[in-house]
């Protein structure tokens, strides 16, 4: 007797007759065969959330489970692929049922026909235990390193030699009959394992400047980016996605724009990476599903995605994954909850809202991995504060489990001063964990110049409102020079124009150096202006608007030694003239 | 499929009716309610074993449990489409309104339709001109984008919009317009048409009225039943559509009346908690499609209440539409058409679509420079405001000239005055000229030379 159908509230649908059914167990739903999960069950009834649209279900359709819980299949053949939020690939979605998305369509996430030519590293005889890699394949930018399964181990009695292997052929078949693929699958909500949790130490180099030199993040962190409507949310994210120096990269556009993800496609084939020197799509693997979506699969899509991003890190590469919006899958589980008639907390949402979030936000860091190497998952996610009011539930919450939170301002937005984090609410737990990194790396003073600017940014903000309200002409020149460099510090330093083709990526060593001349530039002025001398002599000439426009003037640190040096003979002058 | 009625029924509340003993009905189906010889139509919204709970979108009114009939007609809400649609009016469930009969209609499409698969889209980057100085030179419309009006009760926004649809040319051709009143007032249902009737532009428009007087839950479908026609021209026919619906406001005050009904759990101020997931498959049906000729572009209108930029209704709309043309009252009052309040107002393809090769090389950085100079004026006022306009320094009654030339000289036009996109960007340079040029950091000097004339150094 097959369970089937009692009861249809949207993408909820009950079901009796369930007792085999388990609980995350994948369903098929109804004649149509629509893709659900089995999310509650109860005196022989199962509540199923159903990832498709459910029009046209009947009461006493058939549910059919399929004996495993909802997981992703990790092989050969992602990178490079858009899912949607339960890998299902939209080219072969689109190849059922055209441009607009069709239901009920199964579509095997890998690539079946593709023909991988495969390194195969153990022999007969070989002991592997789990998280050992028994074979390589090279898939676009990276290696694809194939893993023992978690909780398998045993010895190698066949290795099948062949020129070339596709996704559903075996490659090793172990002593108690296990065989070694070409895939994995892995349930979604349960966190692959590592052998050890790592402190942070290293750097998520993004290029960008407010972010990599003001509030960073390391490797295996975790940030939220929260901001009103158009305040710069996705640009951020698309930036971290381009410039970041992580070897894999995941985005989920999570209940967001389908325009969204239609310009990752048509700009990421096209731009290099400028570590690599590869396609940035050769190192990317997306996940859409878009607002007019079905609300459940942008439950789940969270979830795929990190997964698959864990997967990437147990072969030792460093992951970031950027959801976009977290506050879009918040909303899913309010909707969810709602239709399952549970008591609400705050706003609606599930009183479980709180530890989900947690538990997404903990399957960051860095670790070693189960065959010994070292892997991070960095995770990003975009915030929607209803309002932009930052005391909603989704925000509160999520600032109490990431460790970076770049504020972003609708006013900053308005202005148009992009990106639009705001320096006074944002900050970055990392910075005392990677000084040591920056010291050793960038520059033994980073920290030092680094705590000048914040200084300065901060006196700034006490003289801005004297200013409201008195105008800048009443302060002395101590302060107007502080005001003229926080400016500098803004426009010069802080603003960052992701059109721009010289500066949507600002390197390391030239952060440093721009800082660098702006603050040492303060140092002297403030010693002319100690003397007495009058803060328009001290900032005549070309040499302020040159300063303002460094970043597009000079390419690079070498370029910008010269500006250094033109404000080097700036004060030299000055100080000669004022000598006599 | 098989039509079942039944007669009876054991619930009614609002515009919601609950029908027992059902069988074999489909969730979110089509069903036609029959009371003392009069038809309306509801949609299943949940199925619980044999009870079947349905919203009517004319509303409850009038009928009885006993009496009621209720058919299932084993199919979702669709409506026929033809070419022979333009030029007529229909009402809010798409049909006819205009007395000149019935549409012989080959097509049949579910109101609801699906979403586009984002692998199928291609990005919009193709300027459209608006002959409007504010859109076209600082949030420049795309062919395909959404891009709403959040406007406030009594200020011009259905000139505006009739306007942008009166002038908006592309390179391929004219728009074909379709328009959804969703709950407006006669009067203005009428000044609309009647705009588009004195231009002869009615040959080329649809229109779906559901008006004040008309049932609060047919706004729910008004949209869609538009977006449908919209799509239909687009993607079959291989039109450039623009879609124009006003007011979203009452189409989320509709929404809201019926999740009340339903007892559900509401979010910010009343709003159910899918209002953004519900918006998302109206706003979402703009684009363009890779293989298809058309394109679709929404021009939503929504009020804001009490200009509460932050209220559900403007704040979910413009998480999901790429940008917002916000109308300022403070404009309004000062005698400015059209009234754009630039800083809070964005176009986020804009990007893509001006600059060489697509408006004018100078595009981009003058648009920034824009915005950043009147930002500035902002700070200004509000500190002449305090201390007097006599006490500020030299630059800053600069800005202060500047911030009356842009509003006066640059957003002021006339309701029928159609500027080319090179007038627009030239007025912008001429405006800057009331700056300092070591203000203008955002513009490169070479543009300054080419295009800035005569200014003072
Ligand atoms: N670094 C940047 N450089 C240039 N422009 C930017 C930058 N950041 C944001 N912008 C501008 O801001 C606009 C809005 O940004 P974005 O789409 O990322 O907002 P968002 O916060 O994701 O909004 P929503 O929540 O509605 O999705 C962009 O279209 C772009 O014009
Ligand atoms: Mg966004």
């Amino acid at each position: 007797m097959r369970a089937r159908i009692i009861k249809i509230n949207g993408p909820v649908v009950v079901a009796d007759r369930a007792e085999t059914l388990k609980m995350n167990e994948m369903v098929r739903v109804g004649g149509n065969k629509l893709i659900g999960e089995v999310i509650g069950l109860d005196h022989g009834e199962a509540t199923i959330q159903v990832y498709e649209e459910t029009s046209g279900l009947k009461i006493h359709e058939e549910v059919e489970g399929t004996g495993r819980l909802l997981s992703v299949m990790l092989g050969p053949g992602m990178i490079g692929n858009i899912y949607d939020g339960i890998q299902r690939p939209l080219s072969e979605l689109e190849k059922v049922g055209g441009a607009f998305i069709a239901r009920g369509v199964e579509a095997f996430p890998l690539s079946r026909d593709h023909k991988w030519s495969v390194k195969l590293l153990k022999e007969v005889g070989d002991e592997v235990e789990e998280g050992e890699v028994y074979a390589e394949i090279k898939e676009r930018g990276i290696v694809h390193r194939l893993m023992v399964p978690a909780g398998i181990s045993g010895k190698i009695v066949k290795k099948v030699e062949k020129e070339e292997f596709t996704i559903d052929d075996v490659l090793y078949i172990l002593e108690n009959g296990t065989e070694l693929g070409m895939y994995q699958m892995w349930p979604v909500r349960i966190p692959r394992p590592v052998k050890k949790k790592l402190p942070s130490k290293i750097p998520l180099v993004t290029g960008q400047r407010v972010i990599d030199t003001f509030f960073p993040l390391s490797k295996g962190g975790t940030a939220a980016i929260p901001g009103g409507f158009g305040t710069g949310k996705t640009m951020l994210q698309h930036q971290l996605a381009k410039w970041a120096n992580a070897d894999v990269i995941v985005y989920i556009g999570c209940g967001e724009r389908g325009n969204e993800m239609t310009e990752v496609l048509t700009e990421f084939p096209e731009l290099v990476d400028p570590k690599t020197g590869k396609p940035l799509m050769d190192r990317t693997i997306l996940i859409a599903n878009t607002s007019n979506m079905p609300v459940s699969a942008r439950e789940a899509s969270i979830y795929t995605g990190i997964t698959i991003a864990e997967y990437f890190r147990d072969m030792g590469y460093s992951v970031a994954i950027m959801a976009d919006s977290t506050s879009r899958w918040a909303e899913a589980l309010r909707e969810l909850s709602g239709r399952l008639e549970e008591i609400p907390a705050e706003e609606g949402y599930p009183a479980y809202l709180s530890s989900r979030i947690a538990a997404f936000y903990e399957r960051a860091g860095r670790v070693i991995t189960l065959s010994g190497e070292e892997g991070s998952v960095t995770v990003i996610g975009a915030v929607s504060p209803p309002g932009g009011d930052f005391s909603e539930p989704v925000t509160t919450h999520t600032k109490r489990y990431v460790k970076c939170f770049w504020a972003l301002d609708r006013e900053l937005a308005y202005s148009r001063h992009y990106p639009a984090i705001n320096w006074n609410t944002s900050y970055s737990g990392y910075v005392e964990d990677l000084k040591e990194w920056f010291v050793k790396s960038v520059d033994p003073s980073w920290y030092d110049y680094r705590s000048k600017a914040m200084e300065l940014l901060a006196e700034d903000g006490r003289l801005q409102e004297i200013i409201k309200i008195m105008g800048e002409d009443v302060l002395p020149d101590m302060q107007k020079l502080i005001v003229g460099i926080a400016r500098m510090i803004k426009v010069g330093l802080l603003q960052q124009n992701a059109y721009s083709e010289i500066d949507s990526y600002c390197p390391l060593d030239k952060q440093f150096k721009m800082l660098k001349i702006i603050i040492d530039f303060y140092e002297k002025a403030r010693e002319f202006v100690e003397k007495n001398v009058a803060l328009s002599e001290i900032l005549k000439g070309s040499v302020v608007s040159k300063l303002m426009r460094m970043k597009e003037d000079y390419k690079s640190a070498e370029e910008l030694e010269k500006l250094e040096r033109e404000v080097h003979e700036h004060f030299g002058k000055l100080e000669k003239v004022y000598k006599e | 499929m098989a039509v079942v009625e039944y007669t009876g029924v054991s619930s009614l509340k609002g515009p919601i009716l609950v029908v027992e003993g059902v069988k074999g009905a489909s969730y979110d189906e089509l069903v036609e309610i029959e009371s003392s010889g009069k038809s309306r139509v509801g949609k299943v919204i949940m199925l619980e074993e044999d009870r079947a709970v349905i919203q009517v979108f004319e509303g409850t009114a009038d009928l009885d449990l006993p009496n009621t009939k209720v058919r299932f007609l084993g199919k979702p809400l669709e409506m026929g489409l033809s070419s022979d649609m333009l030029g007529r009016v229909f009402d809010g469930l798409g049909r006819p309104r205009d007395g000149l009969g019935e549409l012989i209609s080959k097509e049949k499409r579910d109101i609801n339709g699906s979403p586009i698969n984002p692998v199928s889209r291609v990005y919009p980057r193709n300027f459209i001109q608006t002959g409007v100085s504010a859109i076209d030179g600082m949030m420049t419309l795309i062919r395909g984008q959404k891009l709403p009006i959040f406007s406030g009760d009594g200020l011009p926004h259905n000139e505006l919009a009739v306007q942008i649809s009166r002038q908006a040319t592309i390179k391929e051709g004219e728009f074909l317009v379709v328009f959804a009143a969703i709950g407006l007032r006669h009067t203005d249902a009428e000044f609309i048409l009647s705009s588009f009737e004195e231009t002869g532009a009615m040959k080329n428009i649809v229109a779906f009225l559901n008006l004040a007087s008309d049932p609060v839950v047919e706004r729910i479908a008004t949209p869609r039943v538009a977006l449908t026609t919209a799509e239909y021209f687009a993607f079959d026919l291989g039109y450039h559509v623009l879609v124009i619906m006003s007011d979203m406001t009452n189409y989320c005050e509709a929404l809201r009346e019926i999740s009340n009904y339903r007892g559900e759990i509401p979010s910010r101020k009343g709003y159910p908690g899918y209002m953004y997931s519900d918006l998302a498959t109206i706003y979402e049906r703009a684009g363009i499609i890779r293989g298809k000729e058309g394109s679709v572009t929404q021009l939503p209108i929504l009020t804001m209440p009490n200009d509460d930029i932050t209220h559900p209704i403007p704040d979910l709309t413009g998480y999901i539409t790429e940008g917002q043309i916000v109308l300022s009252r403070d404009l309004h009052m000062k005698g400015i058409y059209p009234p754009i309040n630039v800083l809070s107002s964005l176009s986020r393809l804009m990007k893509d679509g001006v600059g060489e090769g697509y408006t004018r090389e100078d595009h981009p950085h003058l648009a920034s420079q824009l915005f950043a100079s009147y930002s500035r004026v902002q700070d200004v006022r509000a500190l002449a405001s305090i201390i007097g306009e006599e006490e500020l320094t030299e630059i800053d009654k600069a800005y202060m000239k500047f911030g009356e030339d842009f509003e006066r000289k640059f957003l002021s036009q006339g309701v029928d005055e159609n500027r080319s996109v090179e007038e627009t960007l030239d007025l912008g340079w001429e405006v800057l000229k009331d700056l300092p040029k070591e203000e203008l950091t955002r513009v490169s000097k070479d543009e300054m030379e080419k295009y800035m004339k005569g200014a003072i150094s």
